[in-house]
């Protein structure tokens, strides 16, 4: 008897040994240890603990996000996959596509946040992201040439951000005089020259916008020698109704020129659009938008493993069930939602309960990607786990409660894969 | 032979297409191309803002971002990498790393080899219920054990050392290694095995001999695994090692001044994936291997 089980067991033994000493021992001591204090097995708290858990407010928050990690990852990276699988089962050049995507699962969740936290850096100039954004944004909604001036005279009103316009109706031949100051010298733009007072024209309105000061003073709403005028001014024009009618720029000695008009009386401003402040890049690693950050980069790390294990799929899937659906007069969409989903679900739910396990357990890319300042803002289970029991705190006994609380969590997910590998067998 | 007659692998003769019905097929797939470029390009974008930036001198950090390097290719030095290069702790760090990945690769595979075999072709009472436990254990979270061991490493000296990462490691692995080799040890022939031991050849030999060297492509994508799952670990060093640095841990100890830790956090950062990376390329297809048969679970 022992000649013949001994032998598979001295082949089990150091197997054994590691599983028990591990493992189960860990998981049973852990157990029992989340009952107890801070300061050891002598301070038995009952279910303290687990109440801390969902009263904590750092707690709250990590559970909170993690709800989020769940809704959204596992069900964005099987569909990702699944349409990466598609569009490229039929491309020639497809290796080169999924390795591409498929690289990111080589590297380390701990590395691919360092990567993301350069990409999502604040400053257009440094993060890409921001960068594209602002390529975009400043196509639309340039950025004007000054940030911020205020009316020289009180002939002018109005602020930077809702325009400033003249007050005097101006008539088809007068000389409408804008000045501003409070412009830094290095704001303003170097094109800018000598401004000059313009003539009158018959029928348009000739007028300059310039910076009204100089160095030891100067006389208000004059245009005098070393005053320069502003180039790249919006200007508007509106009617006795309020009604715009025309705009234009101002040149670079600050003139500008609206012609053609009838007669009657008019109004000049500065539009709002010369004080558009440039794009100054959203805050993806602020306390906000931390956790849709840490998606992308977690997505972006496991949507190759969905997509090769999704297309490993497809290509088992039997050619003769679609061909027998288009014959029938299916369409490709018909095809693709009738026959190819329902024969790729057992897949799909792979993909979909290993990213609910990884989803869980996510800690590395957390501690990478997002700042020391908004780590309580970005918490995770797993996170909060190490943070109570390692990170300063030392408390191994609500800690012991984070990680049995996590291992609840996959119970269910274990007993599902028991039952499929048991099938299976 | 011309392209009508031409047959592939005895297969009906294709009708040759219209030229103008190709140009269109073409053409109509044509955005799917497109699409798909630009898709891939964009993933490569961030590890390319890595190297890029691990290239940019540390003076030049501030001015502008990493792009720059695309209209002032000059911007481009090996003086973060050679500083990298002459910090001793990093060069310490990386060696740790190269331990810490030898050791937690190797053990697990010996020991879930051995285990495998066990399980697949040797019998004894419970067997299948047993291996469903060990299967099982594949779902607990490594967090289980964190306290626990951190608190028995302390107690029997072997806190902050690199065989203790190396165990804690292999105990880890060992579900999954167990489960994947035992499902490829089964599948060798029944035959191969009784011809063995009617010869008289004992367990052991049996295993040495036949198992390990039929079993070479499962103990392959298990080995990247391993590899990867061990080189790539923060949480376990971060856990039992206060001077035991892997080249993670180091890197993490740098994150908190990010902004002015850049010209070594991002060369560091690189090398640390640099060698995963390779070990990815040349052996992408044991990888794939082993994730779609651990998938399957």
């Amino acid at each position: 008897m022992w000649s013949r089980y001994g032998v598979a067991f001295l082949f089990l033994l150091p197997a054994i040994i590691f599983l028990g000493v591990w493992v189960i021992y860990p998981a049973i001591y852990t157990f029992f240890r989340s009952f107890f204090g801070q300061s050891g097995f002598d301070n038995f708290v009952g279910i303290d603990n687990y109440k801390a858990l969902f009263t904590s407010d750092l707690l709250v928050t990590a559970i909170k996000n993690n709800a989020i990690w769940v809704a959204v990852v596992p069900a964005f990276v099987t569909a990702v996959g699944l349409i990466f699988a598609v569009l490229t089962e039929r491309v020639s050049w497809s290796v080169a596509f999924k390795t591409a995507v498929f690289m990111p699962m080589a590297i380390s969740a701990f590395a691919a946040g360092v990567i993301w936290r350069i990409m999502d850096q604040q400053d257009p100039n440094l993060g890409a992201i921001n960068a594209s954004i602002a390529v975009v944004k400043d196509a639309i909604n340039p950025p004007g040439v000054l940030s911020d001036a205020k009316p020289s005279s009180d002939n002018l009103q109005g602020t930077p951000s809702g325009g400033i316009t003249l007050q005097n109706p101006v008539q088809p031949g007068d000389v409408a005089k804008l000045g501003l100051t409070g412009i830094p010298p290095t704001e303003v733009p170097s094109s800018a020259v000598q401004a000059v007072m313009p003539e009158p024209l018959q029928g348009g309105i000739n007028g300059v916008v310039w910076r009204d000061f100089k160095p030891g003073g100067g006389n208000p709403n004059e245009v005098e020698q070393d005053e320069l005028g502003l180039p790249d001014v919006d200007l508007a024009l509106f009617d006795s109704n309020g009604d715009q009618v025309a705009t234009t720029t101002s040149a670079d000695d600050g003139t500008f020129s609206f012609d053609g008009l009838e007669q009657g009386n008019y109004r000049v401003g500065i539009a709002a659009s010369t004080f558009s402040t440039p794009f100054e890049g959203v805050a993806w690693l602020g306390e906000k938008l931390i956790t849709p950050s840490l998606l992308i980069a977690y997505i972006w790390i496991w949507a190759g493993f969905s997509m090769v294990v999704i297309a490993a799929g497809l290509a088992a899937i039997s050619r003769e069930t679609l061909e027998a659906a288009r014959t029938d007069g299916a369409n490709e969409w018909q095809v693709f939602r009738r026959v190819t989903v329902p024969q790729l679900l057992p897949v799909l739910s792979v993909v979909f309960v290993t990213m609910l396990i990884n989803v869980l357990k996510v800690f590395d890319i957390v501690v990478s990607l997002a700042p020391g300042s908004v780590q309580d803002d970005a918490n995770v289970i797993a996170l909060a786990m190490w943070r109570t029991s390692f990170g300063g705190a030392n408390n191994f006994g609500l800690g012991s409660a984070i990680a049995v609380f996590l291992f609840i969590l996959v119970i269910p997910i274990l007993l599902l894969n028991v039952r499929n590998f048991r099938r299976e067998a | 032979m011309t392209a009508a007659t031409a047959t592939r692998e005895g297969r009906a003769p294709v009708v040759e297409e219209p030229m103008s019905a190709k140009v269109l097929r073409v053409l109509g797939r044509a955005p799917i191309h497109v699409l798909l470029v630009v898709v891939g390009l964009l993933w490569l974008v961030p590890t390319l803002g890595l190297l890029i930036t691990s290239l940019i001198a540390p003076e030049n950090f501030a001015d502008g971002g990493w792009w720059r390097v695309f209209t002032q290719p000059s911007l481009l030095t090996f003086e973060n990498y050679q500083s990298l290069w002459d910090t001793q702790a990093i060069r310490d760090s990386l060696l740790t790393t190269v331990w810490i990945s030898i050791g937690g690769t190797l053990l697990p595979i010996l020991v879930a080899a051995l285990a495998g075999y066990a399980f697949a072709w040797l019998d004894f009472p419970g067997r299948d219920w047993l291996f469903i436990g060990v299967v099982a254990l594949l779902v607990v979270p490594l967090q289980m054990a964190l306290i626990p061991i951190f608190t028995l490493y302390n107690k029997v000296g072997i806190f902050d050392t690199i065989v203790s990462l190396i165990l804690f490691h292999t105990a880890f692995g060992l579900p999954f290694a167990i489960f994947l080799l035992r499902n490829f040890f089964i599948g060798i022939p029944k035959e191969l095995l009784e011809a063995a031991r009617i010869d008289g050849a004992s367990e052991i030999r049996i295993f040495l001999r036949l198992i390990l060297p039929l079993g070479l492509p499962a103990i392959a994508s298990l080995a990247i695994f391993q590899f990867l799952w061990t080189w790539n670990d923060l949480l376990v060093a971060l856990t039992f090692g206060r001077e035991t640095q892997p080249i993670t841990v180091a890197i993490f100890s740098q994150l908190r001044q990010f902004g002015s830790n850049i010209e070594l956090i991002a060369p560091a950062s690189f090398v640390s994936l640099v060698i995963p990376l390779a070990v990815f390329f040349a052996f992408q297809r044991y990888f794939v291997q082993g994730l779609l048969a651990g998938s399957v679970k």
